[in-house]
């Protein structure tokens, strides 16, 4: 087992730091135990196991730094590969942004560890896929899908006495059911840190109902209408734009939050009132690490707050040059939603198209934060409250800003797995007036 | 999307936090550490070990890849130097069937018992998995070619120069923009450098030495008045070259509206040109939509080859492999049965070649120990081949594998990806001129940009980094917010000149994304600059 305890970290890392001969030097070590599982045409197909654990050594002198690794752990090995970071700084130009390592830091409690999520066996994986083969031969569907799981630890230590250490474990589950003749397409993604939240039969039953109910779908116009995005849907969005809010990118005047005249919309209204979106690593349904890479604490951070930009995100050079806090990426995403069910977001809909995944995302004007992509697996045409009939693929060219101001509701939050970063989030249901569909696609 | 997830990894894309969670290619090392190979025997007998322990476990066929894979790269950014970064990742995966089924494991542990306990554990998967298969895996023959090499026909190992000069050399291409008008530039360097030995239980030992280099660069432009920017990124292609690549000779630019690169890289004199073009984009008229004639340049024009060619030709996305993630294509085998699917008009001719000199994908041998060859995709238009490996021969009627198979780390099961894929130039030997100067109304395309496909590669929409109007067989000024959106099939028919080979050039992905758990890959696309009648384009420019 690659897994290091607490107090095994720590000894490791104070023996590595003994052997430091630089101005600063700071380690990390990290390793994870996995396997995986992936299936295609009702049958499994690739499937395996990789464990692997890595010591990081950065040292710098002055402004010079270095960065060397390993993957030996006895003391000749350690002892290496502290002089060999050395070595490459001094001989690195010196960097002007270089950032001393950082002093001791609280953090909160992690709770991103789940034993049950450690202890998956070959076989449990494998049972988990016969169980969603299972329904999708008595559906007469043909399916592919893949089960992941993985258990990790984290930890580092620097010469000015930082020291942090964490544990997770996650498992990823998603599947796509077609039918034999390929006229329909369903999909369904979940994702936990603890592997007994996994529900693979109620998983690839929605995926199953959506591609049964996705056959001979009709073509409608391309333009703008009202949709409702799944929160998968809305995950692949909302996170390109958590993605480019980079304060120093607004800062410098090539980003979406930035404004004429070297200026930002930090503190303006940028989107719809009820629109919250933040990040919290204690949050019990979404818990993510309490520290990151470089040893900034993770704490909740709120980035849109009543539709009003709150905060953007510092690497610790640009927050030291503004003179502000620095406040890191965070490592997850909240959306606050509503109280409703899709169920009922789908019934209080006179017109409107349901919308199961968004895919191949991709940046159209970072100015605009317009995107491109498609609808996919399960698009579904809504009238009078109720789902009338399937409808063929669209693409979209769409902003997640002008999106979020176009907002008409939203649904209960819900853990999501995002389709293109596979990062994990809680986010709602989004009903979305004036989406633009810019054309039709054949793709089922 | 992978290319994304480099970037996270080089500290310039987002933030440490969301690193955590992105896949490592690799680990930091030294460059002196990197020139030295492992020894060939030490390999051989640990592949042994491997293939013995797996086949006492009762494994019928195994393969080892042992594999060192190394990158540097350098990335700067105005006048400074941000991060240079030497990474190594060193270690075996083992791939096997048992009871008919697949099973594969991999470690970084390399002693005899780590390495036997791998193999078992492969064979131990294998087995779980049997029960979940419809029918065991048939492998296509193949021949043990007993111990072998290929090594890369480079002239110059990037690994050999010093970072000072790599780095020296960004910096000056940044000044040159700077001087030049650019409010920023950052740039980046990527060496890849891969040390692979593969042993199967059909006999063969194979060591190679594969080498790829990408310099590339994005200028920013602003306007601080109105608070718009624009961007424009080098024109540079990725290559299986070494350090050469960089080194500008006469015969390898093309003039133009803008100098265009062969197999050598102006990386000064594009980003003089870049910083100049940022600046006349931010004044260049915002396009009226509609229906184009489109001439594009192989620098723009390999991308939409990767996605609408490449991509609907593999064998695993037609058979439903990649159902669940890539997706699936729509040149179904009926369609390739017919012998008479109509892909393209009758000047397309596309060629699959992992043999291709400087081109990314060129290997001696795949990852599965087939020796590499050429053939044809489509052939006057028409739909001929696909893509296929060693478990997928025998479904269109092969007797052996393609030899597209490869995997991207040594952790990673191997799978089919996608062979240098090349539109062929066209019969008459016609200029970029000769395109042009029959087209009434027309933009002419050059460099890659915004690019998204759906997945069956029907719906495509593509953005690039220069576009100039066409008016009456002449250009007319630059334009902006220009994306053309069409279908594989239509546009590929509407195809109706395409440039000799005095044009012919390669472009290429560094990092194409494919497969659960996710894998990158490179691979390269040639042409010669081809004209598309009538093609819808869209203006994307919108308020927030």
């Amino acid at each position: 087992m690659p897994i290091l305890t607490k107090e095994a970290s720590q000894a490791l890392l104070k023996k590595v730091l003994a052997f430091s001969k630089a101005d600063e030097c700071e380690v990390n070590v990290y390793g994870s135990d996995g396997g995986n599982i992936r299936y295609a045409l009702n049958a499994v197909s690739t499937s395996g196991g990789v464990s692997q654990r890595t010591l990081v050594v950065s040292s710098a002198f002055g402004k010079r730094s270095g960065v060397a690794t390993i993957n030996e752990f006895d003391d000749a090995s350690l002892e290496k590969v502290v002089r060999r970071a050395e070595d490459l700084a001094r001989l690195a130009p010196e960097n002007p942004e270089y950032v001393s390592v950082l002093g001791p830091q609280e953090y909160l409690e992690s709770k991103t560890f789940v034993e049950a999520t450690a202890n998956i066996t070959p076989k449990e994986r494998a049972d988990a896929v016969a169980e969603s083969l299972r329904i999708s031969k008595e559906n007469k569907l043909v399916s592919a899908g893949f089960l992941e799981n993985s258990a990790g630890f984290a930890a580092m230590m620097n010469s000015k006495g930082l020291f942090a250490y964490n544990t997770n474990s996650n498992v990823a589950f998603n599947v796509t059911l077609r039918t034999e003749d390929g006229k329909g397409s369903g999909y369904a993604s979940k994702g936990y840190n603890d592997f007994r939240q996994l529900d693979v039969t109620k998983a690839t039953t929605v995926a199953a109902r959506k591609a049964t109910g996705s056959v001979t779908a009709r073509a409608i116009e391309p333009g703008k209408y009202t949709v409702i995005l799944e929160p998968a849907a809305v995950a692949v969005l909302l996170e390109n734009m958590l993605f480019a809010m980079d304060a120093r990118q607004a800062d410098e005047g090539r980003s979406f939050l930035s404004k004429p005249g070297g200026t930002t919309r930090l503190g303006e209204k940028l989107v719809d009132e009820r629109v919250n979106i933040y990040s919290d690593p204690q949050n019990t349904d979404l818990p993510t690490s309490t520290w990151g890479a470089d040893g900034r604490p993770q704490e909740k951070v709120s980035w849109i707050e009543n539709g009003v930009v709150k905060n953007m995100y510092y690497s610790r050079f640009w927050a030291q040059k503004k003179g502000v806090k620095a406040i890191p990426a965070p490592d997850g995403m909240i959306m606050k939603g509503g109280t409703a069910s899709l169920d009922e977001l789908i019934r209080g809909t006179e017109k409107g198209i349901l919308v199961t995944r968004l895919w191949y995302i991709r940046p159209v004007d970072p100015q605009t934060l317009l995107f491109t992509g498609l609808t996919r697996d399960g698009t579904f045409y809504i009238e009078n409250g109720q789902i009338k009939f399937p409808v063929k693929n669209f693409r979209f060219n769409e902003s997640p800003v002008i999106m979020l101001n176009n907002l008409e509701a939203m649904g209960i939050a819900e853990r999501t797995v995002s389709g293109e970063s596979t990062q994990h989030y809680l986010l709602p249901p989004l009903k979305i007036r004036d989406f633009t569909f810019s054309s039709l696609s054949d793709a089922v | 999307m992978k290319r994304r997830d480099f970037l996270h990894f080089a500290g310039i894309g987002i933030s440490a936090s969301l690193m955590q969670s992105i896949p490592v290619f690799g680990s930091p090392i030294t460059v002196e550490e990197a020139l030295t190979p492992v020894d060939v025997a030490l390999k051989k007998r640990m592949s042994d070990v491997a293939l013995n322990a797996a086949r006492s476990k009762g494994a019928t066929y195994t393969d080892v890849r042992l594999g060192r894979y190394l990158n540097q790269f350098v990335v700067t950014r105005e006048d400074k130097v941000q991060n240079t970064v030497n990474t190594e990742s060193y270690g075996m995966g083992i791939r096997v069937i048992a009871n008919g089924s697949w099973g594969f494991a991999a470690t970084d542990n390399l002693d005899d018992d780590h390495i036997a306990a791998t193999a078992a554990l492969a064979v131990q998967i294998a087995k779980e998995n049997a029960r979940l298969l419809k029918e065991p895996v048939q492998l296509a023959p193949q021949v043990g070619y007993g111990e072998v090499s290929w090594k890369a026909p480079i002239e110059k190992n990037a690994f050999e120069v010093p970072v000072k000069e790599k780095a020296d050399l960004l910096l000056s291409v940044n000044a040159a923009a700077m001087q030049n008008g650019a409010n920023y530039i950052n740039s980046i360097l990527f060496v890849v450098n891969e040390q692979k030995y593969f042993a199967s239980t059909d006999g063969s030992y194979i060591d190679q030495d594969i080498h790829r280099i990408w310099p590339t660069f994005t200028i920013t432009k602003i306007d601080p008045k109105t608070g718009k920017f624009e961007t424009r990124n080098s024109l540079s292609a990725p290559m299986g070259m070494g350090y050469e690549y960089l080194v500008p000779r006469q015969q390898d630019k093309i003039a133009g509206v803008t100098t265009l690169y062969k197999g050598r890289y102006d990386m000064l004199e594009d980003a003089k040109a870049g910083a100049k073009q940022a600046t006349e984009k931010m004044a260049a008229k915002s396009v009226e939509a509609g229906k184009y004639d489109l001439v594009l340049d192989p620098s723009h024009l390999w991308l939409t080859i990767h996605e609408s060619v490449g991509h609907p030709s593999e064998l695993d996305r037609v058979l439903g492999y990649e159902a669940n993630y890539a997706g699936t294509s729509f040149l179904t085998l009926d369609k390739w049965q017919s012998k008479k699917f109509n892909f393209g008009s009758k000047l397309v001719n596309i060629v699959a070649d992992k043999t291709q000199p400087g081109s990314l994908g060129a290997v001696g041998y795949d990852d599965e120990g087939v020796k590499c060859k050429q053939w044809d995709i489509i052939k006057d238009g028409t739909l001929v081949n696909y893509q296929a490996i060693r478990d997928q021969a025998h479904i269109i009627g092969l007797k052996e594998s393609q030899g597209c198979c490869y995997a991207d780390n040594w952790a990673s099961v191997q799978f089919q990806r996608m062979a240098n894929i090349s539109l062929q130039p066209g019969p008459d030997n016609k200029s970029v001129n000769d395109l042009i100067k029959n087209v009434e109304k027309g933009i002419y395309i050059i460099g890659d940009g915004s690019f998204s496909i759906d997945q069956q590669r029907y719906n495509f929409q593509f953005g690039g980094q220069l576009y100039y109007e066409i008016k009456n067989g002449k250009i007319a000024g630059m334009l902006k917010d220009v994306a053309y959106q069409s279908n594989t099939q239509e546009f590929w028919n509407s195809c109706t000149a395409i440039a000799g080979q005095a044009d012919y050039r390669l472009g290429g992905s560094f990092f194409d994304g494919k497969g659960q758990p996710g894998q990158v890959s490179a691979v390269s696309h040639g042409a010669s600059t081809a004209r598309f009648n009538g093609v819808n384009v869209i203006n994307t420019a919108r308020k927030i």
